[in-house]
């Protein structure tokens, strides 16, 4: 008998880092998310009780993909009792003999086309992400609806009616065909980036750090270079998270406010995976297609560099985020464009296009980080604190109100100092 | 699998009758047509005629009532539909996007229920 602690956490483990490729294998044969679902579930129920008296099987995977078709072909007999005709259960039978002759099954790897089902553009942004996390990620319900702030119920359902509409729709299970690629590859980025995301600016709580989310992110990008490798996109995208959550460790004091890049300890960053990203960045520029999370990347390892080097060449930043309002021609990209030129010495046109900005970014907190900083550099203080009370208001973490009241106090005593003299 | 492609647009947009820009446009469906038999998922396809020739009926405590005007007053209006047959939802949304009305409307791809959907 194995004690069911020990025997939970090598289930546990197996579903931490197969779980991916046993749904797409079930999925894969049986069409059908949902009873794949089912059938896992009814095998890893099995395993708890099969486990316990016989020992862990050699190959818990392969056990457990065995399993998970036969009770696959359980459930089709009991939806299809009166139906007699079930060209499934044949095939699937036949798979089963199949796996009996071999010693270890042989899983075929089709996680690449899972990915590309779970971010449909058919499907709702939030639901691609949820179910990337769920079905990808092994997150539970219950870890997903925490970190998106929903209520587990109301979770469950958007998954449930997400793969209600695959199996109705008919969502193909396929990598998209080459003229298709292009688009449906970013919206597959774009949900990895936005789970990475959430999990660095959490808008609420005390932590403003999801770790979770942030190594969800990566494994996903991580596993997604590994299985279509030399796409200059998804290398510029892992090498963007990698550099940034290289910085992870420095972006909170010891009491837990959050730290400016400039003011960072660099002792406390993890140079390997900073390493790794610039390492990835280089490979990926090589290439010579150039995209919008390879800019991004680039930048994040300009700031970087400059950390180290004490002189940031802000003009070059000024010239990739020119090349990104080209990929991306958003308001939030030009807010950035604009900080990097007031850096670069062009205060008064970034003021300008602050300005212009203004309607488009009224409710988005760095926007008005941004002009408090800027507007106190120009010396418009009473501007300035009132941009900081903006700010401040839509923070929605401890850890970022109290980096901008710092910052306020600070400009507020400075403000004081200039009248006093003028 | 069929789905069909509801054709939605708005009072006012896309091009005049008599202009050559009209003229393309209706190029534009005779193109897509062909494509559609060359492929052979053409089931059905036409327009409608007007909202102002539209006429709402429903039966209300047994009482047949009719009603001057579409089902609901909305911008965008109902204007015509496809019915395709194929494979899945990318072929439909494929054969859905190269509807000349696209341009300027909205296309609504719905599967069509079959038998084995009745009850789900």
């Amino acid at each position: 008998m194995i004690n069911s602690p020990g025997l939970n956490a090598t289930l546990a483990s197996v579903m931490r880092n197969d779980r991916g490729r046993l749904i797409s294998a079930l999925i894969g044969a049986l069409g059908d998310f949902e009873l794949a679902e089912e059938a896992l579930s009814d095998a890893l129920e099995s395993a708890l009780t099969h486990w316990a008296r016989t020992g862990i099987p050699n190959s818990p995977t392969g056990w457990l993909l065995t399993v998970a078709r036969r009770k696959a072909i359980d459930r089709i007999r009991r939806q299809k009792r009166f139906q007699g005709y079930t060209p499934e259960i044949t095939h699937l039978a036949k798979m089963d003999e199949m796996d009996a002759n071999a010693n270890a099954p042989d899983i075929a790897d089709q996680r690449l086309r899972l990915i590309f089902t779970c971010c449909h553009p058919a499907l709702a942004a939030k639901t691609r992400v949820a179910l990337t996390l769920r079905t990808l990620g092994g997150l539970s319900t219950g870890e997903i609806a925490a970190a998106f702030l929903d209520t587990e119920p109301a979770m469950g359902q958007r998954l449930s009616r997400a793969r209600k509409k695959i199996a109705r729709a008919r969502i193909p299970f396929v990598t998209p065909a080459p003229d298709q690629w292009g688009e449906r590859l970013n919206s597959v980025l774009a949900v990895i980036y936005l789970i990475f995301n959430q999990g660095y600016a959490a808008t609420s709580g005390t932590s403003p750090t999801r770790v979770d989310l942030c190594d969800e992110a990566v494994f996903l990008a991580r596993l997604l270079d590994q299985l279509q490798p030399a796409e200059p996109e998804i290398e510029g995208l892992l090498a963007l998270l990698l550099t940034t959550h290289a910085r992870r460790p420095a972006r909170q004091n010891s009491s837990g406010a959050t730290v400016a890049l400039a003011d960072q300890d660099h002792a406390l960053w993890d140079h390997e995976m900073l390493g790794q990203g610039l390492d990835l960045l280089d490979r990926a520029i090589a290439r010579g297609a150039s995209g919008p999370y390879q800019i991004k990347a680039a930048i994040s390892a300009l700031h970087v560099g400059a950390a180290r080097e004490a002189a940031t060449d802000w003009h070059q930043i000024v010239l990739l985020y020119d090349a990104l309002l080209g990929f991306e021609p958003t308001p939030v990209v030009a807010l950035n464009r604009a900080t990097a030129l007031a850096e670069a010495g062009g205060l008064d046109q970034a003021l300008q296009e602050f300005a212009r900005l203004s309607p488009d970014l009224a409710d988005y907190q760095p926007y008005h980080a941004a002009c408090a900083e800027y507007l106190g550099r120009a010396g418009d203080h009473r501007a300035s604190q009132a941009a900081y009370g903006r700010a401040i208001a839509l923070s929605g973490n401890d850890a970022d109100r109290e980096f901008l009241r710092a910052r306020r106090d600070k400009a507020a005593q400075k403000g004081s100092t200039t009248s006093r003299e003028q | 699998m069929q789905y069909m492609a509801l054709i939605y647009t708005e009072e006012g947009k896309g091009p005049k009758p008599g202009t050559p820009e009209f003229g393309a446009f209706m190029k534009g469906y005779m193109d897509a047509n062909e494509v559609y038999k060359r492929d052979g998922v053409l089931i059905a396809g036409d327009g409608l005629k007007g909202i102002d020739t539209a006429t709402s009926v429903r039966i209300r405590g047994g009482k047949t009532e009719t009603m001057d005007g579409p089902f609901a007053e909305t911008k965008e209006r109902l204007g015509g539909y496809y019915l395709f047959e194929c494979e899945d939802l990318d072929a439909a949304i494929k054969y859905a996007a190269m509807i000349p009305t696209v341009a300027f409307g909205t296309i609504e791809v719905r599967p069509v229920m079959m038998p084995e959907d009745y009850g789900k």
